[in-house]
């Protein structure tokens, strides 16, 4: 069977609902970190595909997924290291007690 | 490669010299010198704010690496404005910054203050979205580890991770309707994009720009990407709210208009005015409603910096070049009217340690000075006469119109209405300083730090002259007009 464009840019939106999902239903800090880091590879998996099957004379769509591999990579380091200060400081990393400040 | 083409991003170059300098500074110094790095940030910051002023504008265009970036006198002149402001901000930091929780990690304070500032500088003049994007996630990352900045105390670490998922969340959605602009047009040069969407009429250019508008709206904290906006702004440390509530906001406003202009200028009518237009209502009114019920100072502040916003965005639906100049003037006046509020209640903090609102009552009697600053800061957010405030909102409303539909006239008329609302809430605070005196004040009579009380000066200077010294919005409207940024169109 020949693979067509749509066999990569379906299950990349399915990954990024599934990641928005995640986003808004779970409760634990490190599985929402999950859910974000399934949306940003769906657009990577996005921006490669349509590179490859569209605009193979280019590179840019390549190049940005190298970029935003790198910033997802800053970003988890970055929210982990406040998640655990969270954890240091309530012993606990699940959303609903994080709840101080609201309205 | 050619080399010279870095001499186009003078002014980012400068900003790169001075973080390297306090980077330097704050690593190889003696322990005992290390107690001015505050100073020396301040005063080598302020050298470079005159000097790219003075001397690092640009005539022209110029632009480097094939277009992907571009500099002008707008794009020199937004820079200069975000840079008084942070001046503001590292002036009223320095209290802060030398106290005793901070005093071992404040050279990472000013070092991840510039980051930040750099990557504004690079998403106002990036013309392609890759740079852009390092831009907004170069601002927008260092920020969270600023808000978490007072290890002490929880709220900060809550704030930061509530700022740190959402603009994670937001950015990824902005980069999906990136990937969907990038299907369609297959450029990521805003150039490009726009000449190979001129043809197209899909669907799916309405999905890409809903998404784009939805993560850039994020970090402007436009309704209903507005949620993170309360918890993080009272959860921050002070100075690392002002610096969020105006500067942030600056550059991504100005950002976003360069966006919907250049990239989906030919969509105004058919798409995103639409959009815009609700985000505006939404944000003007559910900004104010929110505002009206708010009793800590830091969120009061943060619901009027949502509805300001929202004033800001009707620079962008202008698409005229009146729109930009006014929208330029109005993000300059926001800063020194908001980075005035944030100067009082941050020195009030640092004195006392008071956020309430209830706690500001008969502060006219111990305080004279402190609530003549906020009052002044109070009626020209409000937008009352001869203030600054006044005349930008003016400016804002005049350049709505030149739009010229009826469809603006009441969104103009809806602003308006959402000014008067604001003004009950805004005169709250001066009710509760002059009127509320029966009982005792809470706070005591203190005097505030030298720097606070420079960055007082400063910003009540400036919303004294702005409006009435009329050459700062000449200057606006000049550059605004000598601009290619809607000749494309």
């Amino acid at each position: 069977m020949e693979m067509t464009m749509l066999c990569y840019l379906l299950p990349s939106l399915f990954m990024f609902c599934c990641g928005v999902y995640g986003f808004i239903t779970r409760k634990n800090m490190i599985a929402i970190l999950i859910s974000l880091e399934l949306m940003l590879n769906a657009v990577d998996i996005n921006f490669v595909v349509f590179n490859r099957y569209l605009f193979p004379g280019n590179m840019e769509g390549m190049f940005f997924t190298l970029f935003a591999i790198a910033i997802a990579a800053a970003e988890t380091a970055l929210a982990i290291a406040i998640i655990i200060n969270i954890f240091r400081v309530a012993s606990d990393i699940d959303v609903r007690e994080i709840n101080k400040m609201k309205f | 490669m050619d080399y010279s083409q870095f001499l186009a991003m003078k002014q980012e170059i400068g900003l790169l010299v001075v973080f390297l300098l306090v980077f330097l500074y704050d690593t190889f110094m003696p322990k005992k010198a290390l107690n001015a790095t505050a100073g020396f940030t301040c005063v080598i910051f302020a050298v470079f704010t005159a000097l790219s002023f003075f001397c690092l504008g640009s005539t022209g265009n110029e632009t480097a690496f094939s277009g992907m970036y571009v500099t002008g006198p707008v794009m020199a002149a937004i820079k200069n404005i975000l840079n008084v402001g942070v001046l503001i901000v590292l002036i009223q930091a320095m209290r802060w910054t030398d106290s005793e929780f901070q005093i071992m990690r404040r050279g990472e304070f000013y070092e991840l203050l510039l980051v930040t500032l750099f990557g504004m500088y690079l998403m106002i003049s990036a013309r392609h979205f890759l740079l852009f994007v390092i831009g907004l996630e170069s601002a927008s990352l260092p920020l969270a580890a600023m808000v978490a900045f007072d290890k002490k105390h929880y709220e900060s670490h809550e704030a930061a991770v509530k700022y740190l998922l959402t603009a994670v969340f937001s950015s990824a959605i902005f980069m999906m309707g990136l990937s969907f602009v990038y299907g369609l047009s297959g450029s990521l040069y805003f150039y490009d994009i726009y000449a190979a969407l001129g043809a197209q009429n899909s669907t799916m250019v309405v999905v890409a720009i809903a998404f784009v508008i939805s993560g850039v709206g994020f970090k402007l904290s436009l309704v209903p990407f507005h949620l993170w906006t309360a918890d993080v702004y009272q959860g921050a440390p002070t100075s690392v709210t002002s610096y969020l509530s105006v500067i942030s906001k600056g550059a991504a406003a100005f950002a976003f208009l360069v966006i919907l202009v250049q990239v989906f200028g030919q969509f105004y009518a058919k798409v995103w005015e639409w959009m815009l237009y609700a985000l505006i209502v939404l944000t003007i009114t559910i900004g104010n409603l929110f505002a009206i019920r708010q009793r800590n100072m830091k969120r009061f502040l943060a619901f009027s910096s949502i509805s300001q916003a929202g004033y800001i965005m009707l620079g962008v639906i202008a698409m005229n070049e009146t729109g930009l100049a006014s929208m330029m003037y109005y993000i300059l006046v926001y800063i020194f009217s908001n980075l005035a509020a944030f100067g009082v209640i941050g020195a009030i903090e640092n004195a006392t340690g008071k956020l309430d609102m209830t706690d500001y009552n008969g502060l006219h009697k111990t305080n004279p000075r402190l609530s003549f600053a906020m009052m002044l800061a109070m009626f020209s957010l409000a937008g009352i006469p001869p203030f600054a405030g006044f005349f930008s909102k003016f400016f804002i409303f005049t350049g709505a119109l030149q739009q010229g539909t009826t469809a603006i006239y009441v969104l103009v008329l809806i602003a308006l209405i959402n000014t008067i609302i604001s003004l009950y809430y805004y005169l709250l605070v001066v009710k509760a300083m002059f009127i509320n005196t029966e009982e005792e004040c809470v706070i005591p009579t203190f005097r505030s730090a030298c720097s606070e009380r420079l960055g007082l000066w400063i910003s009540v200077a400036g919303i004294l002259c702005l409006g009435v010294v009329s050459c700062f919005y000449n200057y606006l409207l000049n550059l605004a007009n000598s601009s290619s940024l809607f000749s494309a169109l």
